[in-house]
């Protein structure tokens, strides 16, 4: 489904961020990519969402080469993505109804659909009595549970969690991957960057590990092992 | 589609308008500093037109007849003048008219009256008073009454004197100021409605770089350019509608309390009432200064962030 291939990324000032890096990741799987920062994880997944080009190599999504898209082309593909980020990135100035909502408007589904769809995904995630509060009246878990709801709501082929759990408590982490582990449950490809060791051993899935732009490990059922 | 697009677009916008408040009021503060500067413009611009109209109306050329020149001569000489694209207005004053305002004049001067009477003649000629539709036309009607035509020609025996010669460099002078006063109005008021427009645009530009974050996550999530930069344009549009009604509304008792003093300084105009006479023209140059400059720098602004 996904294929890096031979990607490296070297930026203006001469780092090297990724080192010839080749893997694939199959539909439905859940993927953990573990390492220390600075070792390459977010920008792998920011090739992925063609936010920065590879200096050499391509990212190929089913028979898409996304580092070929145009950016008006680039639009399109990324509604096939859900992103969940460490800083949830939500809209400030709008509730957590319209944060949801805003997904599915800008990807041009009728009004009955969003109002249907956003209550439903809100209670997925156990927010439907907070669906009208701002971002700021959400604590840390919430926000990312938002996040996760806006990231689901228009049925991605793969959801890509960039260190979600980073800014949570415990509990909070453990809520966060029990919600990925059932929207893995039910078919969608998921691609986790983590620091979190207690994340990796509970989840019991496959981990890839980068040192230094480069992956090291690639273990089926793996462990967190840095 | 379209339709649902556009009545998304046009609700993210006023709700944003309305959430960011703090950034909203002062971008409608510095809109309608900038809509005031161009309101004042125009209003100083009708001050100065007036004033150089008053100045212009005063300015005139008489021509003097001889006592012995006939009614019907100077009245075709008139008719002729009359005729001429240069020329506003002739006043004709007979012999008749032009002694009864003398004495009326000299009412008091008691040697005066006395030298008419034993005089027992009338010795003052007819005159004609001329007004130029611009005082640089005078040149060409001076030039038409020595000669430039047959009925001036054949009668020029009977004019006397054309006071335009002894008038020419006062007129001169007037013309270089009133040319001089109007450019010097234009630089000033393009100056200052570049630096209004490069103040509001910045404004823009400001309110905008607060929302880059926003514009990236929007992104993100995959929205369309025309569905990111669309909420933008309406609260550009917004901050353009609203401050055009607060300039007017300002400009209210401004006008108001300016209207005598204009009266007095100016001799006739009353700001005021200009304001009033002139109300929809006035908030219609401001609306669509203020809503193109709300849309054209919100444009211009987001489109750097959907590069």
């Amino acid at each position: 489904m996904i294929y890096f291939e031979k990607i490296t990324k070297i930026y203006e000032d001469n780092s090297m961020a990724l080192d010839d890096v080749t893997f694939t990741v199959s539909g439905g799987e859940f993927v953990s990519i573990v390492g220390h920062s600075g070792a390459g994880k977010t920008t792998l997944l920011k090739m992925l969402m063609a936010e920065e080009r590879p200096t050499s190599g391509n990212v190929f999504f089913e028979s898409i080469d996304v580092d070929s898209l145009k950016n008006s082309e680039l639009t399109k593909f990324r509604r096939r993505l859900g992103a969940i980020f460490q800083d949830f990135k939500l809209l400030p100035n709008k509730t957590a109804y319209e944060n949801v909502a805003f997904a599915m408007e800008a990807s041009g589904k009728a009004d009955d659909e969003v109002r249907a769809d956003v209550p439903h995904a809100l209670e997925l995630v156990d927010l439907g009595s907070k669906m009208h509060n701002f971002p700021h009246q959400l604590s840390g878990g919430e926000r990312q549970r938002v996040a996760i709801a806006r990231a689901i709501i228009n049925q991605p082929d793969v959801i890509i969690a960039d260190e979600p759990t980073g800014n949570l408590d415990p509990i909070n982490t453990y809520e966060i991957i029990q919600i990925l582990k059932k929207i893995n449950d039910m078919g969608t490809t998921i691609i986790l960057t983590t620091h979190n060791k207690g994340v990796i051993d509970s989840l019991g899935k496959r981990v890839i590990t980068m040192e230094k732009g480069k992956v090291t490990r690639d273990d089926q059922k793996g462990k967190y092992a840095l | 589609m379209i339709w649902t697009d556009l009545k998304r677009i046009i609700r993210a916008g006023i709700l944003n308008f309305s959430r960011v408040s703090v950034v909203s009021l002062s971008s409608v503060f510095i809109f309608t500093i900038t809509l005031f500067v161009i309101g004042s413009l125009i209003l100083l611009n009708a001050l100065l037109n007036y004033s150089l109209e008053q100045i212009k109306s005063k300015v005139d050329v008489n021509v003097y007849f001889t006592v012995s020149a006939p009614e019907e001569t100077v009245l075709a000489i008139e008719g002729a003048l009359e005729k001429l694209p240069e020329v506003a207005k002739v006043d004709y004053t007979s012999r008749e008219v032009a002694l009864e305002n003398f004495k009326e004049r000299h009412s008091a001067d008691y040697l005066i009256i006395q030298s008419l009477d034993e005089l027992g003649d009338n010795p003052l000629g007819a005159t004609l008073n001329i007004r130029a539709k611009d005082p640089t036309q005078y040149e060409s009607i001076v030039n038409f009454l020595e000669g430039g035509s047959e009925i001036v020609k054949s009668n020029s025996s009977y004019i006397d004197k054309i006071n335009y010669h002894q008038n020419k460099a006062v007129i001169d002078r007037l013309n270089k100021i009133i040319a001089g006063t109007k450019k010097v109005g234009f630089a000033v008021t393009l100056a200052l409605v570049i630096i209004s427009i490069l103040i509001t645009f910045n404004t823009i530009r400001l309110a905008i770089y607060i929302s880059r974050e926003e514009i990236g996550i929007m992104r993100l999530v995959g929205a369309g350019n025309h569905y990111i930069r669309g909420p933008f344009l309406i609260e550009g549009v917004l901050y353009g509608i609203i401050s055009a009604v607060v300039t007017m509304i300002i400009f209210w008792p401004i006008t108001v309390w300016l209207g005598r003093t204009t009266t007095m300084f100016f001799g006739g105009i009353n700001l005021f009432n200009y304001y009033l006479s002139y109300f929809f023209e006035i908030f219609g140059v401001l609306l669509i200064s203020g809503v193109f400059l709300g849309a054209v720098s919100s444009f211009l602004a987001v489109r750097k962030y959907l590069k």
